[in-house]
């Protein structure tokens, strides 16, 4: 019998849950996903790994998942439908779920006009929407997406992404009701920021009785600096970091900006926390993995149940 | 209509290099209308080359001439009289136009003067922007008029992905978002409930994925 999904276990034991993110390196050095790995060790009850993050190249989802699944760690394999058919899609899985791999998070993907490759054509055969159908329709009924039957059928926890703070904001909430009737189980959110929108956003997802039906993980991103929160706000796609965080972390003297950046990590946590229907958080500590320790434990979630 | 941008000079006189009597083509349909390949726009080339080619030391005799229409064969076989008498065609239709210019007259090359660049509309004057890609199953009714494959950047069909902002997609602050576009509509026919709906995957063996496509109508054929 094989040990299912430890993010599952968690989240339906009621514990609040923390996941974190690990991105490829832009090579093939494996030490690299295992350095970055061992910061996160025992702090975190699940991993991501992005697929080809921003368009840029990098080692793939699928094998630096398994990377960290042989140091102990249950992996979140994110797939993307830039890069892939229905084809690629549906035997990427049967392989990742063949080799013990858990957890699926199923995106659209950013247009490649952000990487490094912008001259690529993209596939978009399928979307995230579609994609979710496709696991469940793969793990619930053994089914491929042209209605054969799978001999051996994958088991995945399936999860999306949502981004409250992205526009039309109104259909926000429904977009996630439609992901979870899509099959979706849980769902991390766009990093939060705005604190007072995410709100806004939980309460129109809970008026809709969503909550009820996925977990819920809010996106927590530290602040390393000034500029990176600059660099969010007005360069990184979906991102909303409100006026007063900029200038607090401006007024914060630039050696105790790192610092500044991971309690206000913190404080979000311990607010977001407190609402109802946030079933954990997912924190996305770009390039900075090593301070996930420190937030776990200063958000009093350690240690992982 | 089928748009197209004229290629840059230089590309153009590149490949006319080794011609010294040209045929320049153009047409009376789409790349007139987007301002291209019109009789006007064969002139203004026309004498572009022949002023550098001059220069050059090197002149060229050139014949304008803009069929009614590139794509079909009544209107091709206008150019049977003199076709002959040059050593190259340059054309400034379409694709569809250049290709079947070229299948009509084995023994010449056609270059294409033009990149032909989509099936759109002339939004206003001097603007035109893209609409259809022709998958060959169309869902206007389902998104009410505003085409997801052509006009989002990501042919979503369950938008908008988490890269919207302000009505725009997250390529570029100038494009608008299909989803917003679509949602606006659903929004002004009263008909929200509609995005509830999710979109099944796409057969897309009836666009481009399932190869050349062809029509044929028994009863028109002779
Ligand atoms: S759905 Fe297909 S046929 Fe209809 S407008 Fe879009 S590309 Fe053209
Ligand atoms: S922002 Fe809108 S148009 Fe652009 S890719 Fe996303 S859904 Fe499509």
């Amino acid at each position: 019998m094989s040990i299912g999904s430890n993010l599952e276990r968690v989240l339906k034991s009621g514990a609040f849950a923390v996941t974190s993110e690990c991105g490829p390196p832009r090579g093939a050095d494996p030490e690299v996903i295992r350095k970055k790995g061992a910061y996160l060790k025992g702090h975190v009850d699940a991993v991501n790994v992005t697929d080809n993050q921003t368009s840029v190249v990098r080692m793939s989802s699928f094998s630096s998942s398994l990377i960290l699944k042989e140091m102990g760690f249950d992996p979140v394999m994110q797939m993307v439908c830039r890069d892939r058919n229905r084809i690629a899609i549906q035997s990427d899985i049967l392989g990742a779920a063949a080799l013990g791999i858990k957890n699926i998070l199923c995106l659209s993907g950013d247009h490649q006009t952000f990487g490094d490759h912008p001259t690529a054509k993209n596939v978009f055969d399928i979307d995230s929407m579609q994609l979710i159908q496709c696991v469940r329709q793969m793990t619930e009924e053994g089914k491929f997406l042209s209605g054969e039957e799978i001999e051996g059928r994958p088991d995945l926890f399936v999860g999306c992404a949502e981004n409250p703070f992205a526009d039309p904001f109104e259909i926000r909430a429904m977009r996630l009701a439609k992901k979870v009737k899509a099959g979706a189980q849980f769902v991390q959110t766009q990093s939060v920021f705005h604190i007072e929108k995410f709100e806004k956003w939980m309460e129109m997802v809970r008026d809709l009785g969503v909550h009820e039906k996925v977990y819920i993980l809010a996106g927590i991103t530290p602040m390393k600096s000034i500029g990176m929160a600059r660099y969010m706000k007005n360069s990184v796609p979906g991102m909303d970091v409100p006026d007063e965080l900029i200038e607090r972390m401006k007024e914060t003297p630039k050696e105790k900006q790192a610092e500044e950046g991971i309690k206000i990590c913190v404080e979000t946590i311990e607010r977001v926390r407190k609402m109802k229907g946030v079933a954990g958080v997912h924190i996305m500590a770009i390039e900075w993995e090593s301070k996930v320790p420190e937030i776990v434990e200063a958000a009093g979630l350690y240690p992982r149940p | 209509m089928i748009v197209a941008n004229r290629k840059p000079f230089e590309e153009i006189i590149e490949m006319l290099k080794p011609y010294t009597r040209i045929l320049l083509l153009g047409c009376n349909e789409c790349v007139t209308v987007c301002a291209t390949g019109g009789t006007k726009e064969v002139a203004v080339l026309a004498s572009e080359i022949r002023l550098f080619r001059q220069k050059e030391g090197r002149p060229v005799e050139i014949k304008e001439f803009t069929l009614e229409r590139n794509c079909d064969p009544e209107y091709v076989d206008a150019l049977k009289p003199f076709i002959n008498d040059y050593d190259v065609v340059m054309s400034m239709a379409c694709g569809c136009g250049i290709q079947f210019v070229g299948e009509h007259y084995r023994n010449k090359i056609v270059l294409p003067a033009v990149n032909t660049t989509f099936d759109g509309v002339t939004e206003k004057h001097g603007v035109w922007t893209e609409r259809c890609q022709g998958c060959g199953d169309c869902v206007l009714d389902k998104t009410l008029g505003v085409c997801p494959v052509t006009r989002c950047a990501k042919s979503i069909f369950n938008g908008p992905c988490g890269g919207s902002r302000d009505g725009k997609c997250e390529i570029d602050k100038e494009t608008p978002c299909a989803w917003q576009l679509i949602v606006d509509r659903y929004k002004e026919m009263d008909m929200l409930y509609k995005y509830l709906e999710i979109q099944p995957v796409k057969d897309w063996s009836t666009s481009r994925d399932g190869g050349p496509r062809k029509r044929m109508r028994e009863d028109l054929t002779i």
